[in-house]
């Protein structure tokens, strides 16, 4: 054992291209800390330029990478197309939140360097989580990702609920953490390894296989990622945490961390765990019911545009959860068209509250959105495209979201969780064409009234996601096919 | 290899004892040869330099606790560097290149601390940025 923790290899040059979209962000964010006290406060969109550059760079990496698929460093990670995909979605992600971030931070009066710099040091984060093919890479992948995501929570130092948001946010998040480590380790003492694909050997051809310790394991591994994708009963932070930190934190939060938390979930679980799905199957389907029915019903009750938009992701993250029960290929593949469709209506709706909240981001109240419809109408129109998809009206991404999770799990025979599922996106339609009627319903109101026009990069914020929503819409075959062709996960 | 427990505890035995007599001559030679100051500060047990009597909740410069982590951080980088002399004879160039990274990284790093301020202990800079106080 020992002589063979010696050995090595030097890394190959098809490993380092399989890498690379990680070190290119990684690079770029290490220069950015050196950038800061150089460029001092001389150029204030020199950050957010460059950090553009890095993520597109990323993502011509990571296509990159994919022209020649395979895994990397002793099997500790695989580039494969699911990996691609959703390495492509939080690099997306990125380049809308920097766009939708540069006005939002000169109007707080606060330095951009280090936020897009944590921006960059989570992206590198959650790419390796998506890649990663070994629970350890996993768990650090979560981690950076995690502890930039912690800081950017709390960016606004000034600002109380930011600093709540953020210290309740790393409170809860290294708990439950610690419960996916300690999950971690049980698998390594049952199995004898961390590497998927061992451990997905290891329970399928063992005469008897170590069934208790790999219950515990899984029960405590669904800990840690329920909490990451804010699915119920572990949902109970969202609220707060969405609500204190700076809106294009948030918006960051609700897409990018928690579309590489469900890669991590399908990852682990459709390879490592899948001889085991009798027994964790059923804890998925009854937290995407929880999550479903507390994420819709405690929307009904919020006024604050933001808080309600912490619930509606709990509910989507139920959704999403329902494509997971069905625990088959197209369930997953339903998954990643629906986490795909759902970063788009997010982000360009948070671009929209970013530019009404006004300085300080007092203006969160969904009165506040009175009479945009006569003020703003191009901007209102578009934020009604979104919310028409978050409700899951066709001709939207949305639609096909929900039609392709609900068509898994009829073909899992999960009769109840569809039906349920559907009664609970009726209850939702409430709460998203609330917000509709204050646009176009009611007289414009002092915010509405005062408004300027959106700024150029936050327009580019929300006009890209409402393409991809159209997209997604209009011409679902080309995702969902890559999707399907990607989600046979070895 | 040991044969019998009293070879295999004879290390342990022989690094108990001299560590007891390093720590005693020390504190012995100190109490013989060194010279004996009794006052009131002298005498009070030593707690970090902070009063060990009294309330708690005092306020401290956020500095203590910047200089605190960046010691814990640099403090592990150089235990990193234990290790990989240990294995560098064996992995040649390859262990040269991953440290340099390491070291680089490491660098920036306390390059960005530098020109940030942290390790500038006097009140009087314009150009580093100070929350208000509440």
């Amino acid at each position: 054992m020992l002589a063979e923790a010696f050995t090595y290899t030097t890394p190959r040059t098809e490993e380092i291209i399989r890498l690379l979209p990680e070190l290119i962000l990684s690079a770029a964010g290490t220069f950015m800390m050196v950038l800061i006290p150089l460029a001092k406060d001389r150029y204030p969109s020199l950050f957010g330029n460059f950090s553009i550059v890095a993520i597109l760079s990323a993502i011509a990496a990571s296509l990159f990478a994919f022209t020649n698929p395979g895994t990397a460093f002793s099997d500790l990670m695989v580039v494969d197309g699911f990996a691609t995909f959703f390495r492509v979605l939080v690099l997306s992600v990125g380049i809308t939140t920097v766009l939708s971030s540069y006005r939002f931070l000169h109007r707080e009066g606060t330095d951009p360097g280090e936020f897009h710099a944590l921006i960059l040091f989570s992206l590198a984060g959650q790419c390796l989580m998506v890649s990663a093919n070994s629970l350890i890479m996993i768990f650090i992948g979560l981690e950076i990702s995690s502890i930039a995501t912690y800081i950017l929570c709390g960016y606004l130092r000034d600002d109380k609920r930011a600093n709540e948001s953020a210290l309740k946010y790393f409170l809860l998040g290294s708990f439950a953490t610690a419960f996916f480590l300690y999950g971690i380790a049980i698998v390594y003492g049952a199995t004898g390894s961390v590497a998927l694909t061992d451990i997905r050997r290891v329970l399928i051809s063992a005469a008897s296989p170590p069934v208790a310790m790999i219950g515990i394991a899984i029960a405590l591994m669904l800990v840690g990622i329920l909490f990451k994708i804010s699915a119920a009963p572990f949902q109970v932070w969202a609220p707060d945490v969405y609500q204190g930190a700076p809106t294009p934190v948030t918006s960051f939060m609700s897409a990018g961390p928690k579309a590489a938390a469900f890669a991590i979930f399908l990852r682990i679980f459709m390879t490592a765990f899948q001889s085991d799905a009798h027994g964790w199957a059923p804890l998925v389907w009854l937290s995407a019911l929880l999550s479903m029915t507390i994420g819709n019903f405690g929307a009904l009750l919020q006024n604050n545009i933001k808080r309600i938009m912490a619930y509606s992701s709990i509910a989507h993250a139920g959704y999403v959860l329902v494509a997971l029960a069905a625990c088959s290929e197209i369930g997953t593949a339903a998954a990643m068209f629906y986490l795909a469709a759902y970063a788009c209506m997010n982000i360009g709706m948070f671009a929209v509250v970013v530019h009404l909240s006004g300085k300080g981001e007092r203006h969160l109240s969904i009165e506040d959105f009175a009479g945009l419809g006569v003020t703003q109408p191009v901007t209102a129109a578009l934020l009604t495209v979104l919310i028409l998809s978050l409700i899951g009206v066709p001709l939207t991404g949305g639609f096909f979201g929900k039609f392709y999770i609900f068509k898994a799990a009829l073909q899992s025979n999960l009769v109840w969780l569809t039906v349920l599922g559907l009664l609970n996106s009726a209850v939702a339609s409430y709460y998203y064409l609330r917000i509709l009627v204050m646009m176009y319903m009611r007289e414009p109101g002092e915010v509405t009234s005062n408004i300027e026009p959106l700024p150029f990069t936050l327009q580019a914020a929300l006009f890209l996601p409402v393409l991809g929503t159209f997209i997604l819409g209009v011409f679902p075959g080309a995702l969902i096919n890559f999707a399907n062709h990607s989600a046979a996960l070895k | 290899m040991p044969t019998s427990a009293g070879q295999t505890w004879f290390p342990v035995a022989l690094q108990i004892v001299i560590a007891m007599a390093v720590a005693s001559a020390m504190i012995g030679f100190s109490y013989l040869l060194g010279k004996k100051v009794k006052n009131k500060v002298k005498d009070t047990p030593y707690e970090s330099g902070v009063p060990p009597v009294g309330d708690a909740r005092h306020r401290f410069s956020v500095k203590f606790y910047l200089v605190a982590m960046l010691f814990i951080l640099f403090d592990i980088e150089a235990i990193f560097l234990y290790p990989w002399v240990v294995v560098f004879k064996e992995l040649r160039m390859f262990a040269f290149v991953e440290m340099l990274v390491f070291v680089i990284l490491i660098l920036c790093g306390f390059f960005y601390i530098w020109k940030k301020g942290v390790l500038d202990w006097s009140e009087d800079r314009s150009d580093v940025k100070v929350a208000p106080r509440p």
